[in-house]
C-alpha cells in the first residue's frame, strides 16, 4: 500500500505584493485547437493520470460517430434535446469555459451536436432530469457536449447516468442563473472497460445555489475535472463526490473553484474508498480566492478508506489566495486503513470483523450519501456499497477471521 | 451460571523500548452474584486488565489463563468473548461516524442472540433503556458516541450493558468524568444489571465514590500489576482514608 498527502502543496500561498500566484489555476485557455499541444504527462495538471490508458482521447484520437445511446426524460416546461448547427455553436462557452486542454478544446471545436438542457427562468421542476448514456462499443473513441442552462431562479436536479462500455470525451457546460437553485449529479456506473474523460464547467449566477455530485464506482479510468467560478457575489457551491476504486481502476478527480466574485461560497466533500491490487484514486483540490474575492468562505474536505493492501490513493489540497479579507477557508485531506479502536468497539458488542467492516465503511460514506438530495439515487447508492463490499471485505474476512 | 476466573495473567505491551510486562500474575475469581471492585493508582495496570479480558490487539498474553464457565476466553476472538458473555464499558468509548446508535444496537443485539430481535419488544426495551439513563428517545438516531458528552458516552455504555445482558461485565473507570447526578444514573443501571439473576462484575475505578452507589463484595487494591491485597468493602473505606502511598512504598524500597 502507498499512501501519500502531498502537504507542501496544500501549504498556504500568499502573495500581498502581487495580484497572482504564478500556478496551474491561471491558464491561458483558448478555443482554437492550434493553440493546444497534448499533454506528455509531465504537466502538473496530467501528471496522474495513465495517459497510455486514455485511447488517445488527451490527443488525437478521432472522434467517430457515437455508439453511445442516449436517452432522457422531458418533465413538463424543460426543453431536453439534441442540437447542430449554429445552435449548438452558440451554446459553446455558455459555462465562461475558455479551455485549456487540447481535448476540450477539439471537443468544442470538432463535436457537431450538443445537448441542451434548457430550464428557464423561474420554472421550478420536482421531478428529476435524468440522462441514460449506455455506451455500446468500446472500440469507438468518441466525444460529447452537453449544455445546461438554468434560468434565473429556477430550480432542477439533473442526473447524468453512465453505463455500459465507451471511450468517450465529454464537456458539460452548466449556467446556473440568478437566483436559481440547482443540483447536477453525475454518475460513473461504467463497465469495466471504460474510459472516460470529463470537464464539467458550471458558472454560478448571483446568489444562487449549485451542487453538483460527482459518483464513480465503474471504468478502467475515469478523470473528471469539475469547476466553479462565480457571475456574481452571493453564489454557493456544493462539491460532493463519492468513488470506490477495485483492482486496476484509476479514479481521478480534480475540482477547481474558482472564487471570482465576493461573498461566495464553495463547500466540498469527497470520499473515497480503495480495493484491490492496483486500485488508484486522485483527489486534487483547488481553490482560488481572487483579489475581488472579499468576503468569502471555502472549506474542502477528502478522505479515503484504504480496505485492502496494494492501493493507492493521491489527496492534494491546494489553496492559492490573493486577498486575505475573508470569512474563512480550510481544507482537510485523510487517508486511512479501518481504524482498529472502531473494529475493536464494534466487535466488543459481539459484532463479528466483517460485520464491523461493513457498518464502518457503510458509516463512512452514509453523512455523504445523505447529501445528495435524490432519494432513488440515495438507495442506489447504499445498494452499489453493498455490492463493492462483497468483492472483496466481506469475501476476505470469511478466510480471515479465524486466523 | 457464570464464572470468571483469571489465573495468573500476564499480559506485556509492544513500546518502543521493547515489549513491557504490565500485568505480571493476575489471579482473580468472579463467581456468579458477586460484584468485584478492583481500585488502584494510576498505571498499576487496571485498564490492561480490562482490556486484556476483552481481547484488544494492542494486548500480548505471554501467561496464564483467562475462562468463563470453564470456556477458554483467551482462545477466542473479540467477538466471540462478547458472545460468549463478556461485555467491557469502556472508559473512552470509540466514535463510529455514520453509524446510527439504533442500528448499532440492534446489530449488537442480533450478533449476540444469534437472531434479530422481535421488532416490536426491541424497540420498547431500547427505549426503555434509553430512558431509564436519561438519554433522550432521538438518542438512536444519533451517530454512536460522536458529539457525546461524556456523559452520554457512559449512559450509552450502560444502556448497552442492560440491553446486551452479558454474564460477566467489566467496567473500566465508568464512573470518571461524571457528575454526582450522572453518577447516580449510571449506578441504577448497574445496580438493575446486578439484580438480575447470576450476574458477575468487575468495577475498575480509582475513586471509592462509585461504590458508595454500587456496593462491592470484595475489593482488591491494584499495584504494579497484581493484586496486593484483597478483602470486604471495608478495605474500600480503608483507601478512602489512607490512599494508596501504603502500597506505594514497598514497592520502591
Amino acid at each position: 500500500m502507498t499512501v501519500t498527502t502531498d502537504s507542501v502543496r496544500s501549504a498556504l500561498e500568499q502573495a500581498p505584493a502581487a495580484d497572482r500566484v504564478e500556478s496551474h489555476l491561471h491558464p491561458a485557455g483558448s478555443f482554437e485547437v492550434s493553440d493546444h499541444t497534448a499533454p506528455t504527462g509531465r504537466e502538473e495538471i496530467w501528471r496522474f493520470t495513465p495517459l497510455k490508458r486514455l485511447k488517445g482521447l488527451h490527443a488525437d484520437a478521432e472522434f467517430m460517430r457515437s455508439a453511445t445511446s442516449c436517452m432522457w426524460n422531458t418533465p413538463e416546461g424543460v426543453r431536453v434535446e439534441g442540437v447542430s448547427g449554429d445552435e449548438a455553436r452558440a451554446l459553446r462557452g455558455i459555462s465562461g469555459l475558455v479551455p485549456n486542454t487540447l481535448w476540450a478544446a477539439r471537443v468544442l471545436a470538432e463535436v457537431p451536436s450538443s445537448l441542451l438542457i434548457d430550464v428557464p427562468a423561474d420554472t421550478e421542476v420536482a421531478e428529476p432530469i435524468v440522462v441514460d448514456l449506455d455506451g455500446q462499443d468500446v472500440t469507438v473513441t468518441e466525444a460529447g457536449h452537453v449544455a445546461m442552462r438554468f434560468g434565473a431562479h429556477s430550480k432542477a436536479i439533473v442526473v447524468l447516468n453512465h453505463t455500459g462500455s465507451s471511450t468517450v470525451a465529454a464537456v458539460v457546460e452548466i449556467a446556473v442563473g440568478d437566483g436559481a437553485d440547482v443540483s447536477v449529479v453525475s454518475i460513473q456506473d461504467w463497465a469495466d472497460d471504460a474510459v472516460h474523460l470529463s470537464h464539467h464547467q458550471a458558472r454560478v449566477g448571483r446568489d444562487a445555489t449549485y451542487k453538483h455530485t460527482a459518483i464513480s464506482f465503474g471504468g478502467d479510468v475515469v478523470r473528471m475535472d469539475a469547476n466553479v467560478t462565480y457571475d456574481g457575489p452571493g453564489g454557493s457551491a456544493e462539491l460532493l463526490g463519492l468513488y470506490f476504486a477495485d483492482a486496476g481502476q484509476h479514479i481521478e478527480h480534480r475540482i477547481f473553484a474558482d472564487h471570482t466574485a465576493p461573498r461566495t461560497k464553495s463547500h466540498a466533500v469527497y470520499k473515497g474508498a480503495l480495493q484491490g491490487e492496483k486500485a488508484h484514486t486522485v483527489w486534487v483540490g483547488n481553490v482560488l480566492i481572487r483579489k475581488i474575492a472579499e468576503g468569502i468562505e471555502t472549506f474542502e474536505e477528502n478522505r479515503n478508506l484504504v480496505l485492502t493492501d496494494g492501493c493507492r490513493a493521491d489527496s492534494i489540497p491546494n489553496l492559492e489566495i490573493e486577498t486575505g479579507e475573508i470569512e474563512g477557508a480550510g481544507h482537510a485531506s485523510a487517508t486511512a486503513r479501518f481504524d482498529d479502536e472502531q473494529l475493536f468497539y464494534l466487535q466488543s458488542r459481539g459484532i463479528s470483523e466483517q460485520e464491523a467492516q461493513r457498518l464502518v465503511v457503510h458509516g463512512f460514506f452514509n453523512d455523504l450519501i445523505r447529501k445528495v438530495g435524490v432519494p432513488s439515487i440515495e438507495d442506489r447508492l447504499l445498494t452499489t456499497v453493498e455490492a463493492e463490499l462483497a468483492k472483496n471485505v466481506l469475501k476476505d474476512s470469511a478466510f480471515g477471521s479465524g486466523a | 451460571m457464570s464464572k470468571l476466573v483469571i489465573t495468573d495473567l500476564r499480559v506485556t505491551v509492544d513500546t518502543e523500548d521493547g515489549p513491557k510486562e504490565i500485568l505480571k500474575g493476575v489471579t482473580l475469581t468472579i463467581n456468579e452474584g458477586e460484584t468485584h471492585a478492583i481500585m488502584g493508582p494510576n498505571g498499576s495496570g487496571k485498564s490492561t486488565l480490562a482490556y486484556s479480558i476483552a481481547g484488544h490487539p494492542k494486548y500480548t498474553i505471554t501467561g496464564g489463563t483467562v475462562t468463563l464457565d470453564g470456556q477458554d476466553v483467551l482462545a477466542m476472538s473479540v467477538d466471540e468473548r462478547a458472545r460468549a458473555g463478556l461485555f467491557l464499558a469502556m472508559q473512552y468509548p470509540v466514535e463510529v461516524p455514520g453509524v446510527s446508535v439504533s442500528n448499532f444496537l440492534r446489530t449488537a443485539k442480533t450478533a449476540i442472540d444469534g437472531e434479530a430481535p422481535k421488532l416490536r419488544t426491541w424497540v420498547k426495551d431500547v427505549n426503555a433503556a434509553l430512558q431509564q439513563l436519561n438519554l433522550d428517545p432521538t438518542f438512536g438516531t444519533r451517530n454512536v458516541n460522536e458529539g457525546f458528552s461524556g456523559g452520554e458516552k457512559k449512559r450509552h455504555e450502560i444502556a448497552q450493558l442492560e440491553l446486551l445482558d452479558p454474564k460477566v461485565a467489566v467496567l473500566d473507570e465508568t464512573d470518571s468524568g461524571l457528575d454526582i447526578d450522572a453518577l447516580k444514573v449510571v449506578s441504577d443501571g448497574v445496580n438493575r444489571f446486578r439484580a438480575r439473576e447470576g450476574k458477575g462484575v468487575l468495577l475498575i475505578t480509582h475513586y471509592t465514590r462509585i461504590l458508595r452507589y454500587i456496593e462491592p463484595d470484595f475489593v482488591h487494591v491494584f499495584v504494579d500489576g497484581k493484586v496486593a491485597e484483597s478483602g470486604g468493602k471495608e478495605l474500600a473505606d480503608q483507601l478512602e482514608a489512607e490512599g494508596y502511598d501504603r502500597y506505594l512504598k514497598p514497592a520502591t524500597a
